[in-house]
């Protein structure tokens, strides 16, 4: 299971074009959300998702899973798609989402679906939490364990306090079992991070606090297994993976436009996108169209 | 009747309640005595504290289970957030501060991964109230009550005095509900017993009367005040009956409206702005169920400021005579 093969990445690839359609059609349906972030993180999540994490759609409550805490809770369309393809529930159930009584709450609440970890959307708020869940993991079983804690995260979240409060104390328990992977794709909803609120010199911040930092290409399997793997390796420090993503990554006329971050595509947009993503950019026939 | 002669028999309260050698002790220590108990039998118990570990008494659990202690350092936001991952886990945590910075500082963090997550975190604030003294206004939690009330959820404890925190700590350690244990700094009467009766969501009716014609409740080290404000009444002729009303959510909605019926006015009691407080509860109860006249004892919309414990409960209103007025000012109303 461990290892990544070129069969292995090809099908996560088939996989995480799936999941990016079912995002699409999620946001027609909701009429509301955010588009570029969940294209975005199609990769890393299918990843997780369908190669490295331990975990049992059919047992969420397993306790020997691996904790997957998502902090910038606005992306849950690829949270919802990524679960819902992995088998935790119905795919038809991907179009209730953002609405009355729905499981797919517009931002993640663990009561409605409690599979996941935890709720989130207020920003700065999950790494907290992933560093508790590490703690308990290291108090229960000391520092040998191999389960394993990633909390997915935006760099937008690198302008909340409450954030460096958690990687301060991550630092000086000195995790061995705490990933963080973030979402490095240099937009939020106002415009461009650098423009907003720096976040560089990002990596030298991170490692600061003492955490082991690895900069990725957030779409590349090969290099996203890399850097889980050396993250694990790692003994004496918790890993921050900066994975550098393009926003809306898989249609065209999205990617890397901060005007995608939090509204959904509306009808023509969405079918245009739809198209795109099902002929993989025109290289081949769609039998959908 | 003698004062004696007034203290509800079954709630065994001090016996030394009224003489000026009654023995004093910080709620504070109460909880802190509490928490290793409830440590010793629970080993899922764990302890984080913001950089306050000797002042809001947790220092004995952390001496005692040093490897079930966190330190976080002034970092009152993730203080909220690590106690519901830990609780995820499985763990009970309790997080300590001062309750201006906790819950003060970290209300959205308490909302979002506490009660909305529906973990069983401890939140305890110390230091509330304006008795905290010459630290002055910025370190008097006034509101604390009334954010953590609001929350769905969220259960609210304040006890009245060291013994009461103590047990107050073992039963919420007991119970799966996110929780707010309001403490208090300084060295306050103490009016109950071991054997006192105490169950979380039970008020407890401590001063009676054959004839009440007002019931006064209260809550944390005031309830002591109010017991002083019931026995300097008796020779003016007025009687009154007094609640110590420990838990302020879930409200115990059946011993105050069956007081209320019986006497017809109220006065509630508390060191917290008469805006959202345990005076705000109950009028949100009877204003639906049983409309009497009603005073408030409380802060008046303003801060805090340095002094003693004493002069600040005097210059606020919130002491004996203040409460004997508001009796008195409730009897016109009738």
């Amino acid at each position: 299971m461990d290892h990544l093969t070129d069969e292995k990445i090809l099908s996560l690839i088939a996989q995480a074009n799936q999941i990016r359609q079912s995002i699409i059609e999620m946001l027609l349906v909701a009429g509301s959300g955010h588009t570029a972030g969940p294209l975005g993180m199609a990769d890393i999540f299918t990843y997780l998702y369908f190669h490295k994490l331990k975990h049992n759609p059919k047992q969420p409550d397993w306790p020997e899973r691996d904790r997957l805490v998502l902090s910038n809770g606005h992306i849950c369309p690829v949270l919802y798609a990524t679960m819902a393809h992995a088998g935790y529930f119905p795919l038809a159930d991907l179009t209730t989402l953002r609405k009355l009584g729905s499981k797919l709450q517009g931002h993640p609440h663990r009561e409605w679906l409690p599979a996941l970890e935890t709720s989130s959307g207020p920003l700065g708020t999950g790494l907290s939490q992933a560093v508790g869940m590490a703690l308990a993991l290291k108090l229960d079983q000391g520092r040998t364990s191999e389960q394993m804690v990633y909390c997915l995260m935006s760099d937008g979240e690198f302008e909340c306090g409450n954030t460096w409060e958690a990687m301060m104390l991550a630092g000086k328990q000195g995790f061995h079992n705490l990933v963080v992977i973030i979402d490095r794709n240099n937009i939020q909803i106002s415009g461009f991070t650098e423009e907003v609120m720096p976040l560089e010199p990002l990596r030298t911040k991170l490692e600061s606090f003492n955490w082991h930092v690895i900069e990725i290409d957030g779409h590349n399997f090969e290099a996203i297994d890399a850097a889980v793997g050396q993250a694990k390796a790692v003994f004496n420090k918790p890993t921050a993976i900066i994975a550098h993503t393009i926003p809306g990554k898989g249609v065209a006329d999205f990617e890397r436009r901060f005007e995608w971050h939090g509204k959904p595509p509306n009808a023509a947009e969405g079918k245009m996108a739809l198209k795109e993503l099902r002929t993989l950019g025109g290289k081949i026939k769609s039998e959908h169209e | 009747m003698s004062s004696q002669n007034h203290l509800t028999k079954e709630q065994k309260l001090n016996s030394k309640l009224f003489e000026l050698s009654v023995e004093q002790v910080p709620i504070r220590s109460g909880f802190g005595e509490g928490l290793v108990l409830a440590a010793d039998e629970d080993r899922n118990i764990v302890g984080l504290c913001a950089d306050l570990v000797e002042s809001t008494k947790m220092l004995a659990f952390a001496e005692k289970y040093p490897e079930r202690f966190i330190e976080l350092g002034v970092a009152e936001q993730n203080l909220a957030g690590v106690a519901s991952g830990l609780a995820a886990m499985g763990k009970i945590p309790f997080i300590t501060s001062y309750a201006m910075f906790s819950p003060g500082r970290n209300w959205e963090q308490i909302r979002t991964t506490i009660t909305y997550n529906n973990r069983p975190v401890k939140i305890v604030g110390s230091h509330a109230g304006v008795s905290v003294g010459p630290d002055g206004g910025t370190h008097q939690a006034l509101e604390d009550i009334a954010i953590m009330r609001v929350l769905p959820r969220m259960m609210v404890v304040v006890p009245c005095d060291a013994l009461e925190a103590n047990r107050a700590t073992r039963a919420i350690a007991k119970t799966n509900d996110p929780t707010y244990l309001r403490l208090a700094r300084e060295k306050t009467p103490i009016i109950t017993t071991n054997d006192s009766l105490f169950k979380l969501g039970q008020a407890n009716m401590l001063w009676e009367d054959e004839k009440p014609a007002v019931v006064i409740i209260a809550c944390g080290p005031l309830v002591y005040n109010a017991l002083q404000a019931a026995r300097k009444l008796l020779p003016e002729g007025v009687g009154v009956t007094v609640i110590n009303n420990h838990t302020i959510k879930p409200l115990d909605n059946k011993t105050i409206l069956s007081e209320v019926k019986r006497t017809g006015a109220v006065v509630t009691v508390e060191e917290h702005q008469q805006a959202g407080g345990l005076g705000s509860a109950v009028a949100e109860l009877l204003a639906t169920n049983y409309p009497v006249p009603m005073e408030f004892v409380g802060v008046k919309d303003e801060y805090g400021q340095s002094g003693t414990p004493a002069e600040l409960i005097e210059k606020y209103e919130l002491g004996t005579e203040a409460i004997i007025e508001a009796v008195q000012k409730v009897l016109t109303r009738k």
